[in-house]
């Protein structure tokens, strides 16, 4: 049994599949708030499908790029609920799978550009071949400078429409695919290490300022 | 029941800690700092903190698990700091916390660190005496609190009406070139150093402000006017006595806290001082607490330098002493509260 969660986007996404098929997927119905509700959401997963916690055998986890915070908590619960229950967590990039929904519901066939929002007026955004295979690295730019003119898939293209006018769904990823995408050994597995993309903001003090 | 083993988990500002404690006894007491990471800028970096956190949160409990001899299966409960604190720094403690409580199918307590900050010293000396006086000092908080049962809340007597008494150290630690955080370099430097060299002020110790102020603090008049001392030598173009300068500093935060807490203690007829968080570590407070409140007829318990300091093993003596009493536990939607008030125990 795999459990997937992804905390990337301002929606919180979990699924339950047992090999390919997803038995349970939920996604909240509150936006942010992603400490409160991933664990809740968690635990009633498992008990609406009659599932173990002992009968877990794996953690897939939305790595992003997205907010620090919530991803954050995704990231640390799958962390320590694979060490507590002594079973692998694999890290998926969350635009790529909101790019292989894409491609596999039909909704694009050729190149095009997963944008999510990255606040602060810029995208996370990655470039995609017709078989949702990344063309390039996870990258945070303005909306301006990501210089497409094709079919994006993504929240981005919602948020600023004026500069990816040919938006396409699904929105925001969806633990449900990032299960079936793990299961049917499609996604390219990473470390659950956080896609920051962005250094923290940090400045070093100067010399302390005169009080005379 | 025998004793409740319980992990407690601690992220609210710059360490990870993870500590295990049976009862009053403590099997484990593991941090991972970040404190090197800030140090270039200073004082704590939030997202720097939080980004540790998360590295270090894993390891550390193995670490804990393994120094205590057990496995997290065998834990009773978890606690966790749900507040006050940093909101993102918090939040990777809490959401770890719950992943334990999940995983292990155990109830999970969110706490608040002041009250965990006076717990602690259950390790060290026993059950608390009820009630006592405790007296909080770090770099984030400074207060006066008359705890009857830690575990149903205390009462706020004063706090710092502006900087807290760690961040002051800070701050002058800078001013004198020494490094960060300042608590114990000051506090080396001070050994050497003559308490009475310069007469800085005592905060809200005139008679007008006790009337308003009797149990709270200011240190940041203190900080500008050492300021304004250390800028006085530098444009006169003579050195700054770092030793005496730091000694004086010190001698007079330790003497406002340590005057204000003696007065509360006999204020509210408490026989008991307990002095927690990470300025406890200091030594001239250590030992003036100590010789003020014997001659006022007051008992002071400090616990030791490395529980003062924020650390799991407080989180899991308060989560400890919850179980014992047959508190109720919190939900696994239990928010990270970063101004949690100290009358909440269990979030
Ligand atoms: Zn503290």
């Amino acid at each position: 049994m795999l459990l997937a969660l992804d905390t990337s986007s301002p929606q919180v996404s979990v699924a339950l599949a047992r090999d390919a098929d997803v038995l349970d997927e939920a996604a909240s119905e509150q936006t942010m708030k992603h400490g409160e509700q991933l664990a809740p959401m968690v635990a009633a997963l498992l008990e609406r499908t009659g599932t173990d916690r002992g009968e877990l055998t794996a953690i897939a986890a939305g790595v992003g790029p997205g907010p620090f915070t919530g991803l954050r908590v995704g990231l640390v619960t799958a962390r320590t609920l694979g060490h507590v229950l002594g079973i692998p967590v694999y890290g998926v990039c969350s635009l790529d799978v909101l790019a292989a929904e894409a491609v596999l519901t039909g909704d694009v066939a050729e190149d095009f550009v997963v944008a999510t929002d990255a606040r602060r007026r810029e995208v996370y955004w990655a470039r995609y071949g017709p078989r949702a295979e990344r063309l390039t690295d996870p990258a945070v730019d303005r909306p301006l400078d990501v210089d497409w003119a094709g079919p994006v898939v993504g929240e981005g293209a919602s948020l600023y429409p004026a500069t990816f006018p040919l938006g396409l769904a699904p929105e925001r990823p969806s633990a449900g695919w990032l299960a079936r995408l793990v299961a049917e050994e499609r996604a390219t597995l990473l470390e659950p290490e956080p896609m920051y993309l962005r250094r923290p903001d940090a400045v070093a003090p100067g010399k302390p300022k005169s009080v005379s | 029941m025998t004793e409740p083993l319980v992990l407690g988990i601690e992220t609210s500002c710059d360490e990870t800690g993870v500590g295990i404690v049976r009862g009053n006894t403590l099997l484990a007491d593991a941090v991972a700092s970040s404190v090197e990471e800030h140090a270039r800028f200073g004082g704590v970096v939030p997202e720097v903190a939080s980004r540790a956190h998360l590295e270090a949160m894993v390891p550390t409990i193995e670490r804990a698990c393994g120094t205590a001899g057990i496995r997290l299966q065998d834990v009773d409960a978890i606690a966790v700091t749900s507040g006050p604190g940093l909101a993102g720094a918090l939040l990777v403690g809490v959401a770890s916390a719950k992943a334990l409580a999940l995983g292990l199918g155990k109830p999970l307590y969110g706490v608040n660190h002041l009250a965990a900050h006076v717990a602690v010293d259950q390790l060290e000396h026993g059950p608390l005496p009820e009630p006592c006086l405790a007296m909080l000092v770090s770099g984030g908080h400074s207060s006066l609190l008359r705890v009857e049962d830690v575990t149903l809340g205390v009462e706020p007597l004063g706090a710092t009406i502006d900087d807290a008494a760690g961040e002051a150290f800070d701050k002058v630690a800078r001013l004198l070139g020494l490094p960060f955080p300042g608590g114990p370099h000051i506090d080396r430097a001070a050994q050497s150093g003559s308490s009475v060299y310069v007469d800085f002020p005592r905060g809200l110790t005139s008679r007008r402000d006790l009337e308003r102020h009797r149990f709270d603090f200011s240190f940041s008049g203190l900080k500008t006017s050492v300021a304004r001392w250390v800028e006085a030598r530098e444009r006169a173009g003579e050195p700054v006595p770092v030793a005496d300068v730091a000694a004086s500093f010190q001698e007079a935060v330790c003497d406002v806290l340590v005057r204000k807490a003696v007065d509360a203690a006999s204020d509210q007829g408490i026989d008991d001082i307990l002095i927690g968080g990470g300025v406890a570590a200091n030594t001239r407070l250590r030992a003036m607490a100590t010789e003020r409140a014997a001659a006022a007829g007051i008992r002071v318990r400090v616990p030791r330098p490395g529980l003062c300091t924020d650390n799991g093993a407080m989180v899991a003596a308060l989560g400890a002493e919850l179980v014992a009493r047959g508190r109720d536990a919190s939900s696994l939607d239990l928010p990270a509260d970063s101004s949690q008030p100290i009358t909440t125990v269990v979030a």
